[in-house]
């Protein structure tokens, strides 16, 4: 007995236009691969490069309570922007952002990053100043390998003090692929 | 043992739901009860206290919502035919008109039974009960429909 993909549609519309979930998730496929997409009433929660759904489903949970289903229409949004954003139509993301599980420091750093332009590379250590912590780079870094919602909050934009592009939790070819996009980086091969 | 994310346990338990509502409702019926069933699921499932059991659960949100959808099917009732001595399992339609007015849990029964061709192992696994409330609330049944007959 199998459940046609008709009838199992019609559950996970259901389940969303009720408001029951906790969080809603779904793929959306970009330029820089499979993306998880996740939302909540508070907004966008989650967005993560090469996703292991079992995992990802188990950690949301966790953070936002079990009452987790894939369902697409809550992502829409997210989808039709990042749709813009790689095709070069946006520069900025508008959409509500759930940072509650986000604490004290690492909540101050991601509204600090939200804030640096589209096409502009900012460092570690300025963005640790901003935040109000001017020695706490490293702890920067930190917050930023744990970005809940890389692409919309702009971690590929914050590099090491010498330029270099330091690290990126979806992979440093990501990270060279947002920024080429955005102007803020040459092509390697031109 | 934790409460599983509501995706897993949707994974894991439709397919013996949707077979469970097929059986009790008939195709066209299951599938509103499918939907029923799931959503009724997540609104309790924020209360759930483990992860234990979990396919009982199912199935027993699953028998109260085909039990409540035989409920609100009123059908005029026509005469009876003999149940006991049909060879082939009855029409559903024609079972379905039958048993319009039958309490709902010798309603079910009938239908399992002869609608179905169920043990009464079967049946009582599918109501929640034994085997011999099973065949008990088939027998009784079958008595009214004969006492409705005979008025």
């Amino acid at each position: 007995m199998t459940v046609s993909s008709d009838l199992d549609r019609r559950f996970r519309d259901a389940a969303a236009s009720q408001g029951l979930l906790d969080v809603a998730y779904d793929l959306v496929d970009t330029p820089v691969g499979r993306l998880l997409v996740a939302v909540t009433d508070h907004g966008l929660c989650e967005i993560s490069y090469d996703p292991d759904l079992e995992r990802e489903e188990e950690q949301l949970a966790r953070n936002f309570g079990a009452r987790v289903l894939r369902s697409p229409k809550p992502t829409d949004e997210t989808r039709r922007q990042l749709d813009e954003y790689f095709a070069g139509k946006r520069r900025d993301f508008d959409l509500a952002i759930d940072l509650r599980p986000a604490r004290d420091f690492g909540r101050t750093v991601l509204h600090e990053l939200a804030r640096v332009p589209y096409g502009e590379l900012t460092t570690y250590g300025a963005l640790a100043a901003r935040a109000g912590r001017p020695r706490a780079a490293r702890a920067v870094g930190t917050v930023m390998n744990r970005n809940p919602v890389p692409i919309v909050l702009p971690c590929h934009r914050v590099v090491g003090s010498t330029g270099s592009l330091v690290g990126y939790g979806g992979g440093l070819d990501r990270k060279r692929t947002l920024l080429e996009l955005e102007g803020a980086l040459r092509p390697l091969d031109s | 043992m934790r409460v599983p994310p509501f995706e897993r346990f949707y994974e894991e338990q439709q397919n013996v739901v949707l077979a469970q509502l097929r059986r009790m409702l008939g195709r066209d019926a299951a599938d509103d009860a499918f939907q029923e069933t799931f959503l009724r699921a997540l609104r309790a499932y924020s209360t759930l206290e483990h992860g234990r059991h979990l396919r009982a659960w199912a199935l027993t949100i699953a028998r109260n919502v085909a039990l409540d959808a035989l409920r609100r099917e009123r059908v005029t009732s026509a005469e009876l035919p003999d149940l006991e001595s049909a060879d082939e399992p009855l029409p559903y339609e024609e079972l379905k008109r039958l048993t319009a007015e039958l309490p709902q849990k010798e309603r079910a029964a009938v239908f399992l039974r002869y609608g179905y061709d169920l043990s009464y192992d079967d049946i009582g696994a599918a109501l929640g009960s034994s085997s011999e409330a099973a065949r008990q609330a088939t027998s009784s049944g079958v008595r009214r429909l004969r006492r409705k007959e005979q008025q």
